[in-house]
Parts: structure tokens; sequence; C-alpha cells
């Protein structure tokens, strides 16, 4: 491959990411009223423990059947037999720092060594001072079976295993990312 | 749910991961605000499964007829100078990348953004949102008619000036090819003393930041022209891919 291109740098969204990326149903990952959806909701904090009121969360996973609509889902494209599900979703942090995603618990996904990716959720976050997106993986804490065999979590030193975690809360679960400091989330390479 | 037992022997796309100096590094503190955001941990290494191999594929049903051209969002027509700005998708082994979304946002001809925290006294232009989304068509071509951004002030330095420029987001094929960027304009006099396009080291990867200016796209007694071609990762070559090639 003599004529590989270079890929287009990333930069950041900058403070006003909120004109151009703004969708109205943006954090509905399923529609209001879907039988089992929830409500993940957090806070962004930087390394000074303030949050971030210029982010952007988006949120990637498999429908309830683990399964994607998708052509390089090698078990073939399928489409959600739960309406509305659109596995996607995106929500711009409010003016202290939360950001809030409307889902469905995403189904397990067999892994190509021969394992299982316990329930998970693929987040992106983007905001100004951040010049390149995080990537980060968001786990249910009423897993503890699979995730105790998941190997993405595995693969993450034991003492900051728990930044991939969501907790329990009133209407769903809290996922909050801490961008640095003691309890910086854990961020990926993908 | 009982065919999915096992994925062992899946066969996954996998993508070329970028090379140390594709992207800036997050750490860039001569762009102040990396310095509190930026993550300290290294890393953690990713494996490519299939919530990463696959992603949205969002669009058709979100675009408006007039959501490309920005110059025609309001009854009157904005201030500035109008641009036409299109380029081609592709991704890094030259394939183009159909059906993506691309959405586009930007200050007005005198720099300003129409956003409650932007207060420097520019005007408000009330003809211009300066927001924009379209979909690359069958060979990843995309096109937007806007006005010039105008540069503007910000507080990252003494006499800080952002370049005129243009953000931009896509999807790609997969959650892997997420790319938001900005385009710049050539010949901008305020590149040297701009920290976020200096915060890509390579002068190279600089350099396709810029778009460049094509005047046989431009439209006669009507608007210039700018081309800003895009480059999203590609995949690593894998048996999986032959039968794959679907021209």
């Amino acid at each position: 491959m003599s004529d590989r291109l270079g890929v287009t740098p990333a930069q950041t969204v900058g403070p006003y990411l909120s004109i151009g990326l703004h969708w109205p149903d943006g954090p509905y990952v399923v529609p209001e009223g879907t039988p089992g959806a929830f409500w993940i909701r957090g806070r962004i904090v930087d390394g000074t423990g303030e949050p971030v009121v210029d982010a952007l969360v988006e949120s990637w996973q498999a429908d309830p059947d683990g399964r994607f609509d998708h052509p390089d889902d090698p078990r073939g494209a399928r489409p959600p037999r739960l309406a509305g599900f659109r596995g996607f979703g995106r929500s711009e942090t409010d003016d202290q720092g939360c950001y809030r995603l409307l889902t469905v618990r995403p189904g397990p996904l067999p892994d190509p060594d021969g394992g299982t990716e316990a329930p998970h959720l693929t987040l992106s976050v983007l905001g100004r001072g951040l010049l390149h997106r995080l990537v980060t993986r968001l786990y249910l804490p009423d897993e503890p079976a699979a995730n105790a065999v998941d190997p993405v979590l595995n693969s993450v030193e034991a003492e900051r295993r728990g930044t991939l975690l969501a907790s329990a809360a009133p209407d769903g679960f809290r996922f909050d990312i801490h961008l640095q400091g003691d309890r910086e989330t854990v961020f990926f390479a993908v | 749910m009982t065919e999915d037992t096992t994925g062992r022997g899946l066969p996954l796309p996998v993508y070329r991961r970028d090379d140390v100096d594709a992207h800036p590094p997050l750490f860039s503190p001569g762009y102040r605000s990396t310095v509190t955001r930026a993550p300290r941990q290294p890393l953690a290494h990713l494996p490519q499964r299939l919530t990463e191999v696959t992603g949205p594929l969002l669009g058709e049903g979100r675009l408006g007829d007039l959501d490309h051209d920005l110059t025609r969002q309001h009854d009157g027509s904005p201030q500035g100078q109008r641009i036409i700005v299109h380029g081609r998708v592709r991704d890094g082994d030259g394939r183009p990348v159909p059906r993506t979304l691309v959405e586009i946002w930007q200050a007005n001809a005198a720099g300003r953004y129409r956003h409650a925290r932007d207060t420097w006294p520019a005007p408000i232009d009330p003809h211009f949102d300066g927001v924009g989304r379209t979909l690359t068509d069958d060979q990843g071509r995309y096109r937007f008619v806007t006005v010039q951004p105008g540069a503007y002030p910000w507080r990252n330095h003494d006499n800080a000036w952002r370049p005129a420029h243009i953000h931009f987001s896509l999807f790609g094929r997969a959650f892997t090819q997420r790319l938001v960027t900005q385009m710049y304009f050539p010949g901008d006099p305020l590149f040297f003393q701009d920290p976020v396009l200096h915060s890509v080291r390579d002068p190279m990867a600089r350099q396709r930041l810029v778009a460049r200016y094509d005047h046989a796209a431009t439209q006669p007694e009507w608007a210039l022209a700018y081309a800003f071609d895009i480059v999203l990762r590609g995949r690593e070559d894998t048996p999986f891919e032959d039968g794959d090639d679907d021209e």
C-alpha cells in the first residue's frame, strides 16, 4: 500500500460546539416511553474540580439483543427489534457540566477471542481544551458476573477499573467523567 | 439468541492505529485549556471489537433542503464574501466514504459566533446562524455554500487571535473513524501565533488542515471556492476485506 493517505488531524470543537452539534433529539438513544428505558446522567469535571460546561458526550452501543444494524457486523446487519432504537446518543453538557442520555441496556457481545463482552456503551467526549476526542467505556454496576470476565475491563489496572463503572441512580445510572485528578477516568486509544 | 453464544473467529475489520504524530498531543500547554482538561494518565489500549468497528450510519432523515447552504437559511442574505467549500471524504487507502454525515459550524463574517457565551464586540448577523449539514455522495463528495468567516480574539495569550476557520465533524463508517477538526484558509497571516493549529506538530499534517483555493469550482459572479479534502482512518488489509471491495 504505497499510496496511503495521511489522516486529517483532529482539532478541538472549541467552546461553541453546540452551534454545530446540537440535536434536539440527541440524548434519546431510544424514544421517551420505551419499555425498559433509563437515564444515564453524569458530570464532566476538569483537573481543578470545575464542571466542564462546554463539552459533548456521544454514545454508541449494541441493541438489547447484542446486535448492530451495520454492514460490518459479521453476524449480519440486523435492524433492532426495539422500535426507535438508534444506538447513538449525543448530549452537550449544561451549565453544571452535566450530560444525559436516555437508553436501554445493551446485550452482551461475542468477542473474537472466544470470550464475551459485558454490556457496555462506548463514549466519545469532545470539548474545549480537548484537541482530540476522548474515548471511554461505560459498564453497568448490576452486571457483576459479566463484568468480571469482560476482556476490556480486565485489561485495565484493577485500581482504575471502577472509573468505568456507572453507579445506580433513581432513574437509571450515574457516570461522572473526570478528565484529570485522583479519579481520572480511564480513556482509551482505539 | 442461540446463534451468537461464541464469537470465536468473528472476522472483524481492523482499522489502522494512527501514527503518534497524526493528531495533536492532548496535553499541548500552548493551548491553555488543555492544561486542566487533557488526561494525565497514558491512554489505555482498546481492542477494536464489535462496538468499535460499527457506528451510527445516520443522516438521511436529519437533513433539511437548505442545510448545506448557510447563505439561504434566512429571508435575507448574510454579510460577507460568499464561498463554496467542497471536497472529498476518503479513508487512508483512498477509498471514498459515501453517505456519511458532515456537520460544520463557524463564526460570521465579522468573526462572531451566534452563541450566548461569545460576547466580544463584533456584530451578530441576523441572517447567519453559521451551522450546516450534508451527506457525502456515493463518491464521498460534499459541498457547502457559506460566507468567509472572520478571525476573532480570544484570551489564550496576549493579543491572541484565532485564524479564520470552519469546524468540521464527521462520523465515517465506524466508531473508530469519528473525526472532529477545523478547516483553515490558505495564507492566513494569523497562523504563526495560533496554538490550536500548531498543536499538530508535523508540518505536513498541519498543512492537511489548510484548504486550497479552487478557482475551477467558483461560481462566476456569485461565489469563490475552496477545496478541503478529508482523510479518515484506513483499514488493515485482511482476508476478510478481499471479498468486501464494494465498488
